[in-house]
């Protein structure tokens, strides 16, 4: 069944083609990867389907409806979750309270019941910190730092917090831009694991941009490779790994940077 | 797994005052504002008050400013509107000051709506141009409407009363000027433990990711203007009650300017930074011109020469502190507490 459908996008910035008449559907349940060599428009695939950019062409359906007329922060509430290629979280707070912002169109507490904060927003904060410390940063294995501002954190740490905000939302979808970029073997075998269990624990649907091929082989179930806007072809991974056009685009950008090496 | 008494662990974890330590020194602080004014003499009960009113509207400016990112050179004339709003309500239709009160508030917030709505789409210095325009906007109706404000003159009102006991000398309006302090400072830290406050505070670090997590950018930054200037309302509905009188002269752009600086030397998203800036630009300045005064006495002639430099100083002290601690007057009262860490509990 599919849960995510992309029919027909087509995107331009100021005459350049970033994406050309671009169709996929992500069944639910799986971990979805999209692949491709940089400036493919892997990026902006997610931000069309976060509703960040607007497609001049095509549609995105989620669940079926019609996303079109679906402003971005009111896609989040309908179940889309996102973690960033350049980390997006917020210096000025801390990880609890990153984490706590995930959580945000789940809660209730308005301006006037925030201010007042004794009975209803105090019990919702209170069964907020529960819920998070038990689904998320225990199983993040994140409870050491959850206390520190954000900006002391390690690179690796950071992305790490990144994909707890982005549990917090409770998706069903978790679009993931490149969550092991700059991570050393032992951070990505971590992350490789978390999403493995993210899909099959919390029935979350992953659709996943990376360059380390090897994850990518060892984790997802469907590959799509794009190149220049287009999409390559979709499969299985080892599908895709044998795809002529795939190693010719992959190769062909490997021989080019040996040759320039010399 | 460590679960247990989740509920009590997690509520004292992000109690506002934490431990012993801090419940002790809020006691101390509490009882020392109290039986300040009973000890204090007229010109430190005056400056308390100056001091009390300002903390209020600088409490204001720091939620839009200092957490939401959104720069106002129009504080000063929001600032304004309540006042305005506070002197016409009583004069004309008689209300009583607990009642112009929260009017002033809402008025004020219902100006910052206005101006604040189409500016939302406006970031960085479009919106500051955009606040400038309606801080001048405002200056305009305040001097010119004459048969509303009274013009330059201004109006005069009556003391304040609550239920029939008037406030009619700065003793009994700083209890006045100390419980609004207290209500605004603890209101604004509330709702920063909350998710308003921290949508605040995500739109002023990446407000594009802010949006993909499921926050309406619109609605907060209105939200943030409404509060912002719900407390600059509050700030002048009771200024003008303290003096007795409403001018334009009280609420120019420099004001609106002074306003940022108080926020920006306090501390930027910090609610104690707003306090400690407020105290600062409003006792400073009066502290060099005591000292100035006193070496007047001793070198008379100097006077034509000492009496500017007053400015000069004033500014001086704010570029110096900057420089030395960007982060304000809060990260510096952040060490020294880290320095004399629990005591007088220390184990
Ligand atoms: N907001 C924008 N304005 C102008 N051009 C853009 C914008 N966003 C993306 N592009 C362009 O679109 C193309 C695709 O960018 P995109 O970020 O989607 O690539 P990517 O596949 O994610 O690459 P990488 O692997 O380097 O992250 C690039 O040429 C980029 O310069
Ligand atoms: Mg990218």
């Amino acid at each position: 069944m599919k849960i995510l459908s992309i029919e027909n996008i087509s995107l331009s910035f100021g005459g350049l083609n970033v994406l050309s008449d671009v169709s996929f559907d992500v069944n639910k349940g799986e971990i979805f990867a999209i692949i491709g060599p940089n400036g493919a428009g892997k990026t902006s695939i997610l931000n069309i389907i976060s509703g960040f950019y607007g497609p001049e062409k095509g549609k995105v359906f989620f669940n079926g409806k019609d996303l079109s007329h679906i402003h971005a922060d009111k896609r989040a509430a309908l179940g889309m979750g996102r973690t960033f290629q350049n980390i997006a979280l917020y210096h000025g707070m801390s990880v609890l309270d990153n984490i706590k912002l995930g959580a945000h169109t789940h809660l209730k507490t308005g301006l006037m019941s925030g201010l007042w904060y004794w009975g209803k927003a105090h019990k919702e904060e209170m069964e907020l910190r529960k819920k998070i410390e038990k689904d998320i940063i225990d199983f993040l294995e994140i409870e050491s730092i959850r206390k520190q501002p954000v900006s002391s954190l390690a690179y690796g740490l950071q992305k790490r917090v990144e994909l707890a905000r982005a549990l917090a939302m409770r998706p069903k979808v978790l679009l993931m831009d490149e969550p092991v970029a700059g991570m050393n073997a032992e951070e990505t075998e971590d992350m490789a694991r978390f999403i493995l269990d993210i899909k099959e624990e919390y029935n979350i649907t992953i659709v996943l941009i990376e360059h380390d091929m090897k994850m990518i082989m060892d984790i997802s179930d469907r590959v799509l490779v794009l190149n220049f806007g287009r999409a390559l072809t979709h499969g299985t991974p080892k599908e895709v790994q044998k795809h002529p056009e795939v190693i010719a685009a992959y190769l062909g950008q490997k021989k080019a940077e040996t040759m320039e090496k010399g | 797994m460590h679960i247990g008494d989740f509920k009590e662990t997690y509520s004292s974890d992000q109690a506002v005052f934490i431990n012993a330590t801090s419940r002790f020194w809020l006691g101390v602080l509490f009882a020392v504002l109290f039986l300040f004014p009973f000890v204090a003499g007229d010109y430190l009960l005056f400056m308390a008050n100056l001091a009390g009113i300002t903390i209020i509207g600088a409490v204001g400016l720091n939620i839009l400013t200092g957490f939401t990112g959104l720069i106002s050179l129009g504080h000063a004339a929001f600032i304004g509107v309540g006042g305005y709003t506070a002197a016409i309500l009583s004069t004309r239709f008689d209300l009583p000051f607990l009642l112009c009160l929260p009017l002033s508030g809402l008025m004020a917030a219902f100006f910052g709506i206005i101006v604040g709505g189409p500016s939302l789409r406006l970031k960085g210095l479009y919106l500051c141009i955009a606040t400038l325009a309606a801080q001048l906007i405002l200056e305009f109706v305040f001097v010119h409407w004459e048969s509303l404000t009274g013009g330059i003159r201004g109006m005069n009102i009556s003391p304040p009363q609550i239920f029939g006991y008037v406030l009619d000398n700065d003793f009994k309006f700083y209890f006045v000027t100390l419980v609004m302090v207290i209500l605004c400072v603890t209101f604004a830290r509330n709702l920063f433990r909350t998710r308003v406050g921290r949508a605040f505070i995500a739109i002023r670090d990446r407000d594009i990711s802010a949006e993909l997590m499921g926050i309406n950018l619109l609605q907060y930054k209105t939200y943030a203007f409404a509060l912002s200037s719900f407390m600059a309302g509050i700030s002048g509905c009771l200024w003008v009650n303290f003096l007795k009188t409403v001018t334009p002269e009280h609420f120019p752009l420099m004001e609106s300017v002074r306003y940022l600086a108080m926020v920006i030397v306090g501390g930027m998203g910090s609610i104690l930074g707003s306090i400690l800036g407020a105290i600062f630009m409003t006792i400073v300045p009066e502290l060099i011109s005591t000292f100035l005064g006193f070496l007047v006495n001793i070198f008379p002639t100097a006077m034509s020469f000492l009496f500017p430099l007053q400015q000069v100083i004033f500014g001086l002290l704010i570029v110096i502190f900057l420089v030395f601690e960007p982060h304000g007057l809060a990260e510096i009262w952040r060490r020294i507490k880290n320095y004399f860490h629990l005591w007088p509990f220390e184990h």
